[in-house]
């Protein structure tokens, strides 16, 4: 804290950032209480665009609520169709066929490498340079018309089933999908020498925004978050799902546990996701993209069930509370991103403004996910 | 961690807690309806009766964790204690509106910060006239705001909490969406 703080001659102000501001990446605002150029205490202010999700869960049958999961983190949807799809298969004790779990972690590699690209173009925008943003679309571009080829939009998923996927993927998707990685793999290291070897950059970001492992834990952050912080921890490895124990990828961890660390996980999560993608082409197997039998009335047993995945910004887990009729009794969804944030109080304080942004944009919130 | 630690640990939580008013309350009331009605209205009445506090284990593969416990409201505060001491991190707090036993149900999930595969699920029952439970937030930080949306959305008081404010809903909400009675 400055030296001004401590004195009696203390005078603070209230500062609004947000709901509309561009760093707050939505609706997001911040109650700031400065001490001249330094936070006293930053309070983020939620619900500008809370819509009831886990109500929705209560009153609309199992099938009914699959469009919410793509309206949630509009950037890693399909990791969420993923959980939701997980979920009521372990309550129903559904067995999806290989070819569509193959399938699954495809398309959620996809996913996340796009959702990786626009917090990476997004985050630079934020620190004031614009350039990184088109060359992020631009290959982000190239996902979008991938997923959209198969799923049928670009950005609300709801493309999984209980018990598969609804689509197939075709050979086009196949080698599209192919020469994507052939052509995104050798735009990374163009992405480091344009961006991360700045010295502006590296300014703002090395030793800006320390969040311990130990906090971490206190506030259940996961994600980019927690192995910038030296933890490896990924659910696709701890607590493995889909088909990822038989794919061979690694676990970028950093431990300077600042901004530039969390930024450093994701740009190396996109050469991971990279190599799963490949290795999953690969060894994609024939068959089956649906389960046979499955209900179309689902009512699964009485009882709780628990379902987490590692989305593109942490851990996100629901627990659905079944009574055994053909809705949930209670739905609830955490979100990775709502807990990420919850940290930003207690970390930001006797920051300065223009680095508590910096640090809020390396952990990447999703409004619409915080606020459900 | 110790898996078998905080097994033996939450066990004897939830036994201490076993003996509480509900359960002398309760056993007279179960022999009237012995008297009157047959054994087959009487295993379904067990059924559906609120579950006792006490630790079961469950399947992962089936549930999605693996310690399930139920304990008194005043417990809860202990139970993080122990699950704390052990490196356990907690992902979310939550409610489930029982209103056919008059109950609140406060659900804490707890996983393992270190990346070992072990769940934990606490929970504890509250009077929905008087739902009164003692706030985490001192242990985990992180609590702060899971309990907060869980008193807007279901009205669960948590003493002790810091600001316990709206949060998601707007300022003037006097209602709780999520309990089974609203209407909206």
């Amino acid at each position: 804290m400055s030296s001004l703080a401590q004195s009696h001659l203390r005078e603070t102000f209230e500062l609004n950032i947000g709901p509309q501001h561009p760093a707050t990446h939505g609706v997001l605002r911040i109650k700031v209480v400065m001490d001249g150029e330094y936070i006293d205490r930053a309070e983020p202010i939620l619900g500008y665009i809370h819509r009831m999700h886990e109500k929705m869960g209560e009153n609309r049958t199992w099938n009914q609520f699959w469009p919410n999961m793509g309206r949630l983190d509009y950037l890693s949807a399909i990791a969420y169709n993923h959980c939701y799809a997980g979920l009521v298969e372990r309550a129903m004790e559904i067995v999806v066929p290989e070819r569509a779990e193959y399938i699954r972690v495809i398309t959620a590699e996809l996913n996340r490498i796009q959702s990786h690209l626009l917090g990476f173009g997004a985050y630079i925008m934020d620190l004031g340079g614009f350039t990184p943003l088109m060359y992020a679309m631009d290959e982000r571009e190239q996902i979008l018309d991938l997923l959209e080829s198969v799923t049928g939009s670009r950005l609300t998923y709801c493309y999984f089933r209980f018990g598969g996927v609804y689509n197939d993927i075709d050979d086009d998707f196949i080698t599209g999908t192919r020469a994507f990685i052939k052509r995104f793999r050798p735009q990374i290291p163009i992405y480091h020498k344009l961006v991360t070897g700045n010295v502006i950059l590296m300014d703002r970001l090395i030793g800006v925004g320390p969040v311990s492992a130990e906090m971490c834990r206190k506030y259940g952050a996961t994600g980019p978050v927690l192995r910038g912080s030296g933890v490896n921890y990924d659910i696709r490895r701890n607590e493995p799902y889909s088909v990822y124990p038989e794919l061979d990828f690694d676990i970028p961890v950093y431990k300077e546990c600042d901004s530039m660390a969390r930024y450093m996980v994701r740009m190396d999560e996109m050469v991971q996701s990279c190599r799963i993608i490949e290795q999953a082409l690969d060894k994609l197997p024939e068959g089956p993209v649906m389960a046979e039998k499955v209900p179309k009335a689902l009512k699964p047993p009485k009882g709780d069930f628990h379902f987490a995945v590692e989305a593109a910004r942490g851990t996100f887990s629901m627990r659905t509370v079944s009574d055994g009729t053909n809705t949930s009794y209670r739905m609830r969804l955490r979100s990775p991103t709502y807990s990420n944030v919850s940290l930003f109080e207690e970390a930001s304080r006797g920051m300065l403004l223009s680095d508590a942004l910096a640090f809020l944009g390396s952990l990447d919130p999703v409004i619409p996910e915080m606020d459900r | 961690m110790d898996r078998a630690k905080i097994k033996r640990e939450l066990e004897n939580l939830a036994a201490a807690g076993l003996p509480a008013e509900p359960v002398q309350e309760k056993a007279p009331v179960e022999v009237q309806a012995e008297g009157e009605a047959g054994g087959k209205e009487k295993a379904k009445k067990a059924e559906e009766a609120p579950r006792k506090n006490g630790l079961i284990e469950t399947e992962y593969a089936k549930r999605g964790a693996h310690l399930d416990v139920q304990i008194n409201p005043d417990q809860v505060v202990r139970a993080a204690e122990i699950l704390d001491g052990e490196g356990m991190t907690l992902e979310m707090v939550t409610g489930v509106d029982w209103i056919k036993d008059g109950q609140l149900e406060v659900i804490y999930d707890y996983s393992h910060a270190g990346g070992q595969l072990f769940r934990v699920v606490v929970r504890a029952r509250v009077d929905r006239n008087k739902p009164d439970i003692p706030t985490v937030c001192h242990i985990y930080g992180g609590a702060n705001w899971h309990e907060r949306e869980t008193w807007e959305m279901l009205g669960i008081n948590f003493a002790g909490h810091p600001q316990l404010e709206h949060f998601l809903l707007p300022e003037d909400a006097d209602f709780y969406p999520l309990r089974k009675d609203f209407k909206p």
